[in-house]
């Protein structure tokens, strides 16, 4: 084993070497991209499998039985009183949708205020938001929950909307974003052609920051489509019609008794597919968000 | 140049624009972030059972949960117990996580950003790397107890076969928390990895060139310098994800089926939603909170150690100076008589 890691030597060629090293890293990339993407090839064969096929043995080839698990699905008992894709998916878009465009708008507006204006409290406002930046949402919920029963606001999509219109974390980033590469100048010309304020952030400073808002919005619709823990506490009662992809698959995962497994590996096939196309499509973007340090929850 | 006296006009001027665009932000957070905060604080004081009429008990629910309670109050002591087992659970799982993670992440790190190994393809193991993370912890959980759970059925026991007993991981203590980990891992390790990255380059490049010219090699190169300049980045990446630890909430509550969570795998975090949120008609909003305001105080210093870590060392140090020199010319000024 020792021989092997001797790059130093001074003997053998550097090339020689280098290509040696670089074999043996691409070795363990490959193993872990097989760690990576095995789970999710299973998860995709299985879909398309019988119950029956699934219990028998374990294949890496997919089966033609997709259709046949999605109406199991549709028409089995176990499943349709909680599960529907279509409703589910169309809730998750409501709600992600939403508090995506809410979140990138006012968190572009509120940065643009902290960047553009001198104000006496832009100091202490911004500090305020690099504080609350920390706050987990778990020390906030019990109180939130106390908030919802008091306003009568339990099981409506406003608690699980509305909040998204202020998020530190990409106040912050923008804030950034702006002070590195907006100019400011462009606010002054736009004042001499008499521009009100609120036209010159809409119509010049939002096409410019666009990449930012872009990187942004990207993050949060995916955080969003993938929020249980709020999910669940504002959607109490469970309604079919209400639920969200993520507590449906809650819910199916749960099923202990009689379970499908074809069934269900088709639901959690079904809940991922969004955000895993949107990723592969986006991936570019959101590899590059995470590496400028915008977003970790 | 009166170009002072212009300015304060414009700012003056402008001010209130400065408000108007900042509103928005803050109404909504007083309502649904501030005031909640606010009211878990209060919550921590009150009673339990109740959705309201809660009575003040002051320092009764942290007692219980902190202080252990007295032999015969059974309720209180499963209280107790039970917030004192998934504390333990969160840094197990925590610490199981993290230092695999951040090795394997660092690792990776070092590979991709080494110039001197050509690597085809580095930007499809990056793709592939940071994928799970994007995918729904429920879809996550629901996978992974498709592949290991303890029905007869799922992947790991069919492989093993129908004449074999089935193994039981989801219900074992420690198999549980290992998948936990793993879990975790596999769904972080891509993240971790990105941030390090983007860490290592920005160490200067000639840096790098110097030590590879002076004969430096890999070994030489990572300790003497990546090592040491990602020291900032690798502190805050230990805080952040400890913050995040105390927040794990969706795999461990999860990761069962039927209606009981895995007390093995159980997190802090699961312990407050499950105070407020189980049973619905009697919230234990008071206990809930207390360990609320508990997680708060931990993150709180975490935070604060963040801050003290990122702070700009040099601006610190000019600013120092600065006031040091003002102090001095001052004291300069009253000895040389100059003051009234």
């Amino acid at each position: 084993m020792s021989k092997k890691i001797t790059y130093d030597d001074g003997k053998g060629g550097y090339q020689g070497k280098l290509i040696f090293k670089s074999s043996l890293i691409y070795i363990a990339l490959i193993i872990l991209t097989l760690i990576c993407l095995v789970p999710i090839l299973i998860l995709v064969v299985n879909a398309t499998r019988l119950h029956n096929d699934i219990i028998g043995h374990v294949s890496l080839i997919p089966s033609t039985h997709l259709f046949d698990n999605l109406r199991t699905l549709k028409e089995n008992r176990l499943y349709n009183v909680f599960f529907d894709p279509v409703v589910g998916m169309r809730n998750s878009l409501i709600v992600a949708g939403c508090c995506c465009a809410l979140t990138v708008f006012f968190s572009g507006l509120t940065a643009y205020g902290l960047v553009v204006y001198d104000f006496k409290l832009k100091g202490p406002a911004f500090v305020f938001i690099l504080a609350v930046m920390m706050v987990p949402t778990q020390v906030t919920a019990v109180g939130f929950m106390n908030l919802l029963i008091k306003m009568n606001l339990l099981d409506s999509y406003i608690p699980l909307i509305v909040p998204s219109i202020a998020a530190p974390a990409i106040v912050f980033f923008m804030r950034q974003y702006m002070l590195s590469s907006f100019p400011l100048d462009i606010i002054e010309a736009a004042r001499i052609d008499g521009s009100n304020e609120f036209r010159t952030f809409l119509t010049i400073s939002i096409p410019m920051m666009k990449p930012a808002f872009a990187v942004q919005a990207i993050f949060c619709f995916i955080q969003k489509w993938n929020d249980y823990y709020n999910q669940s506490i504002v959607l109490v009662s469970g309604k079919k019609n209400q639920l969200t992809m993520p507590m449906m698959v809650q819910k199916v995962i749960a099923i202990d008794r009689n379970a499908d497994f074809g069934a269900n590996y088709a639901a959690i096939f079904l809940s991922i597919i969004p955000v895993v196309v949107i990723y592969i499509v986006l991936s570019k973007f959101i590899i590059g968000g995470v590496a400028a340090g915008g977003v970790k929850e | 140049m009166a170009t002072a006296a212009q300015r304060r006009i414009k700012s003056v001027s402008y001010a209130k624009y400065g408000y108007f665009f900042i509103l928005p932000f803050f109404i909504v957070y007083f309502i649904f972030s501030l005031w909640p905060l606010l009211q878990t604080f209060v919550l921590a004081f009150h009673s339990n059972g109740a959705r309201t009429n809660l009575t003040f008990v002051g320092l009764d629910n942290f007692r219980t949960i902190l202080a252990t309670p007295a032999e015969n109050d059974f309720k209180a002591m499963g209280i107790h117990e039970t917030f004192w087992k998934y504390m333990k659970n969160t840094v197990i799982i925590w610490v199981g996580n993290f230092i695999p993670q951040i090795a394997l992440s660092l690792l990776l790190a070092v590979w991709f950003t080494d110039l001197r190994v050509k690597m085809p393809g580095k930007g499809f193991f990056k793709v592939v790397m940071y994928m799970p993370n994007i995918i729904t912890a429920a879809s996550v959980a629901g996978l992974f107890l498709s592949l290991f759970g303890n029905s007869s059925y799922s992947v790991i026991n069919t492989l093993r076969g129908p004449d074999v007993e089935p193994l039981k991981i989801i219900t074992d203590m420690w198999q549980s928390r290992v998948l936990v980990m793993f879990i975790q891992v596999w769904m972080w390790f891509g993240n971790t990895m990105i941030m390090l990255m983007s860490g290592i380059q920005g160490i200067n490049e000639s840096l790098f060139e110097a030590a590879e010219i002076d004969g430096a090699n890999t070994h030489q190169t990572f300790w003497r310098i990546t090592f040491p300049l990602l020291k900032t980045i690798m502190v805050y990446t230990l805080l952040t994800s400890m913050i995040g630890g105390l927040q794990m909430f969706d795999i461990p509550y999860m990761l069962h089926t039927g209606n009981v969570i895995n007390e093995h795998i159980a997190t802090v975090a699961v312990f407050v939603y499950e105070m407020f949120h189980k049973n619905f008609a009697k919230p234990s909003f008071g206990y809930s909170a207390a360990a609320s305001v508990i997680l708060f105080v931990i993150t709180s210093i975490l935070g604060a150690l963040v801050f003290w870590v990122q702070r700009d060392k040099d601006a610190m140090e000019k600013a120092k100076k600065r006031r040091q020199a003002i102090k001095e010319a001052k004291r300069k000024a009253k000895g040389g008589g100059f003051s009234i």
